[in-house]
């Protein structure tokens, strides 16, 4: 679980890192698009997609493979998507009849490109974080006609998550000075933890809840009318559109490498 | 990195595009709706509460207990924020959550994140929230009540959000239904129950610590459509569970398979002319059965929606 | 009547029927820096939310001259700088620039203007050029001075502030008396802080449960030990 709440926000001086928020998540939209439209097996456009994402990752100047370390594709769905080798019907590639079990080439070809999916806009995501300061993103897509009230909603979430998980680590680790494994006796039931485990949310509850009515007297205090005000402005500048059409270009020429051959 | 509290985060690639659009459409509009209820719910504290709140949902997840084997369970949340606000601020707490998780540590994808919404938001806070409704309307507005209510809600959330993601998979053509389904509502069916306890674990604090949270929750605005959302979200489910995958055809996936143009894999399929490619989703059959669903499902939530606003008004005129 | 708090016979119960505050009645004059003290539950920080309207009791508040009522209160919330004792619960935006640019932009000045203010009440609680700088990443002490920077921002004429230098160490205490000496606004301070109250304070008002029990100059009210000990509280 996410108890590691690092910043993922990697700084370095780099053109992408410079980028107005927007182009980059709009390239990145766009990406995982392209990503989700190119065909089963069409390795060769998988191919130049990942080269995409080792190239970006190498101009942010945060190393080729670093979203590639970063990546481990989620266990649960790999099992959702294990079944297919087994079941799409085509020639075979390896049979076990003991199994009754036969695994065929377009149910690999299938799973393998499921995977690789996954494994590139993973790291498309990965990249966009990690360039991209999380208020700019957050206020940036303010401008792409995300209502206020979310952004400002997500933006209060970002500043609190921190400050809350801590008190819920403080909640952890007291349960755990009070949970002495004593050989011989027995643990607990389910029954028990779960419950006490409850206790601990519905007191992190309250304590989120009293803080919200106290930051929002501070925020009275201040002057605030119920109505957000948008702090950051954003330019686009020459350099973000040349990287907007740049981008845009590369990705639709990478899907078009699908027609060749 | 990528390990969900519960395996319900369906990652980018998991879901076909044209199902992830409709996941998107679907999931703008409950977003939209939930932003105005919870303006007129809470006034200015609307963006401080749902924030912090936000920020609870995120950090009680993380909360974890043991369950057996180095094996954890963690509470989603959907059903909990549902009963302490309401289902509209709850979607709207859990909506936050999503997309954090989604943006900043890729629990999620970013193209599915409309169907992430949906089943993890949307889901879990009308289902857990009518449940826990019918049960305390049921037994009474007890405390006995309300952890009965609480578990079964939370527990039902879970599955149903679980058996719905089965689906958008299998009609996305990743997983079979006959095994993703009982596969995703058997697991969830178990972690339901941690869901359960763990929210009537919640509960119980409240009622013993500050019992006003838990009567505003159920006097929260969306309670009367929520019974009704969540039946026209069921029937939309069954729907699309049975249309493509229809019996009719005795092998289902072969049908999927024969769709998604497995048969003859990517060498024929260069030959193509631009227009068959670009827009596979408009000519794929499978998916206007969906957006048919889909709308379906809409015309029957902006019925009940409408015959809720009409009824509260004609309450209000009669003041 | 600027830079004035002028307290009358306020009385305020909570939703579940609790009294916090029994008829206490204040006067503060330009410029004085005035300690609040008392007990765990006496109704001091209650006392401070009466100051802005985030709380409303039966009776009367004037700030600065102007009575506190639903219409002035945009205005009196500009006048008086009330600093709440959690800074987690004052800092509450992605960076210290728009912390501190909040009550500004609120007040509806140019951007430049309101670029002016911030740099001014960094500098004036010693972070300047912090603007960048991400809450999270502060120290209980900067933390507890860009809190304060927030209200100088709206260049108020009153202090409220609720318990500064609880949970600093040594070193972020100093510098936040420092910091407390050198404002030239009027000043309420709630505090625990006995040693604080001697070398800061000119006035001490002793509050405990609801009432105002004790209220003069400083040196004074310190020296009846059986007062203090009869209110809770210690000679420092």
């Amino acid at each position: 679980m996410h108890i590691d709440l690092t910043d993922q926000y990697r700084h370095s001086e780099s053109l992408i890192h410079h980028l107005d928020p927007r182009v980059k998540v709009v390239v990145t939209l766009f990406f995982i698009l392209a990503v989700g439209l190119i065909r089963d097996g069409s390795w060769i456009t998988f191919g130049a997609l990942f080269l995409g994402i080792l190239g970006y990752a190498a101009a942010s100047r945060l190393g080729m493979f670093y979203a590639v370390r970063r990546s481990i594709i989620a266990i649960p769905f790999l099992l959702a998507a294990a079944p297919l080798p087994f079941i799409i019907p085509g020639p075979a590639l390896i049979s076990f009849p003991a199994l009754n079990l036969t695994i065929t080439e377009p149910g690999t070809i299938r799973f393998v490109s499921i995977m690789i999916r996954t494994f590139i806009a993973v790291q498309a995501g990965i990249l966009l974080s990690a360039t991209t300061p999380f208020p700019d993103l957050v206020w940036g897509m303010c401008s792409l006609r995300i209502p206020r009230p979310l952004v400002a909603v997500i933006a209060f979430m970002y500043r609190y998550i921190f400050v809350l998980a801590d008190e819920a680590i403080r909640l952890m680790r007291a349960r755990a000075a009070r949970s002495p494994e004593i050989p011989g006796k027995g643990k607990p039931s389910f029954i028990w933890r779960g419950r006490v485990t409850g206790s601990m949310v519905g007191s992190l509850f309250l304590r989120s809840l009293d803080r919200s009515e106290r930051v929002y007297g501070a925020m009275a205090s201040r002057g605030y009318d119920g109505e957000m005000r948008t702090y950051s402005t954003f330019h686009m500048c020459g350099s973000d559109w040349v990287s907007l059409i740049v981008f845009s270009l590369l990705i639709l020429g990478s899907l078009s490498l699908m027609f060749l051959r | 990195m990528l390990l969900s509290p519960t395996p319900l985060h369906i990652p980018d690639g998991f879901l076909s595009i044209g199902v992830s659009i409709v996941g998107w459409f679907l999931a703008v509009i409950f977003i939209g709706i939930a932003l105005r209820q919870t303006k007129d719910q809470l006034g200015e504290r609307q963006v401080p509460l749902m924030g912090i709140l936000a920020a609870f949902i995120f950090a009680a997840q993380a909360i974890n207990f043991p369950v057996a084997a180095g094996t954890s369970g963690h509470l989603l949340g959907g059903t909990l924020a549902a009963i302490v606000l309401g289902p509209w601020a709850g979607t709207l707490v859990m909506t936050a959550v999503i997309a954090v998780q989604a943006l900043l540590f890729q629990d999620g994808g970013l193209l599915v994140m409309g169907w992430n919404i949906m089943n993890m938001g949307v889901i879990t806070a009308f289902t857990g929230f009518a449940v826990y409704m019918l049960v305390v309307r049921f037994l009474g507005s007890t405390t006995r009540s309300r952890l009965i209510g609480g578990f079964i809600g939370a527990w039902v959330s879970v599955v149903i959000s679980a058996i719905a993601a089965a689906i958008e998979l299998a009609i996305s053509g990743t997983s079979p239904l006959h095994l993703g389904l009982p596969a995703m509502a058997g697991v969830h069916a178990l972690i339901g129950l941690g869901e359960g306890v763990i929210t009537v674990g919640a509960i119980g604090l409240l009622q013993a610590s500050r019992p006003q949270v838990l009567t505003s929750g159920e006097t929260a605005p969306g309670r009367r459509s929520a019974v009704f959302t969540l039946i026209g979200l069921l029937v939309a489910l069954g729907v699309s569970a049975f249309s493509p995958l229809a019996s009719a055809h005795p092998d289902g996936l072969e049908f999927i398979a024969e769709l998604q143009g497995f048969l003859g894999l990517a060498k024929e399929s260069s030959y193509e002319l631009m227009p068959d490619y670009t827009l596979p989703f408009l000519s794929d059959p499978v998916l206007t059965t969906i957006l048919a669903v889909a709308v379906g499902t809409l015309v029957v939530f902006g019925l009940v929606w409408f015959i809720a606003r009409t009824s509260v008004q004609r309450g209000t005129i009669g003041e | 009547m600027h830079h004035t708090l002028d307290i009358q016979n306020l009385h305020f119960s909570y939703p579940d029927g609790r009294k916090a505050l029994r008829g206490v009645s204040l006067f503060i004059n330009p410029g004085e820096k005035t300690a609040l003290v008392g007990p765990n539950g006496s109704g001091k920080s209650t006392l401070l939310l009466h100051l802005n309207g985030i709380l409303r009791g039966e009776g009367e508040v004037h700030v600065c001259g102007k009575e506190l009522t639903e219409d002035s209160l945009r205005q009196i919330r500009a006048s008086v700088g009330l600093v709440f004792q959690d800074p987690d619960d004052q800092l509450f935006s992605q960076s210290v620039y728009e912390d501190v640019a909040f009550g500004p932009l609120y007040m509806d000045l140019p951007k430049d203007e309101v670029a002016q203010k911030v740099r001014q009440a960094l500098e004036a609680v010693g972070m300047a050029g912090s603007e960048p700088r991400v809450p999270h990443h502060l120290s209980e002490g900067e933390k507890k001075r860009v809190a304060i920077a927030t209200v100088l921002s709206m260049d108020p004429e009153v202090l409220a502030l609720d318990e500064p230098t609880a949970g600093l160490d040594p070193r972020g205490r100093r510098e936040l008396i420092q910091l407390l000496r050198g404002l030239p606004q009027t000043m309420l301070v709630a505090t625990h802080d006995m040693r604080m109250v001697a070398e800061l304070f000119d006035r001490t008002v002793i509050i405990d449960e609801g009432k105002v029990v004790a209220d003069g100059p400083t040196a004074q009210v310190l020296a009846e030990p059986h007062l203090l000990e009869m209110h809770g509280l210690e000679a420092p």
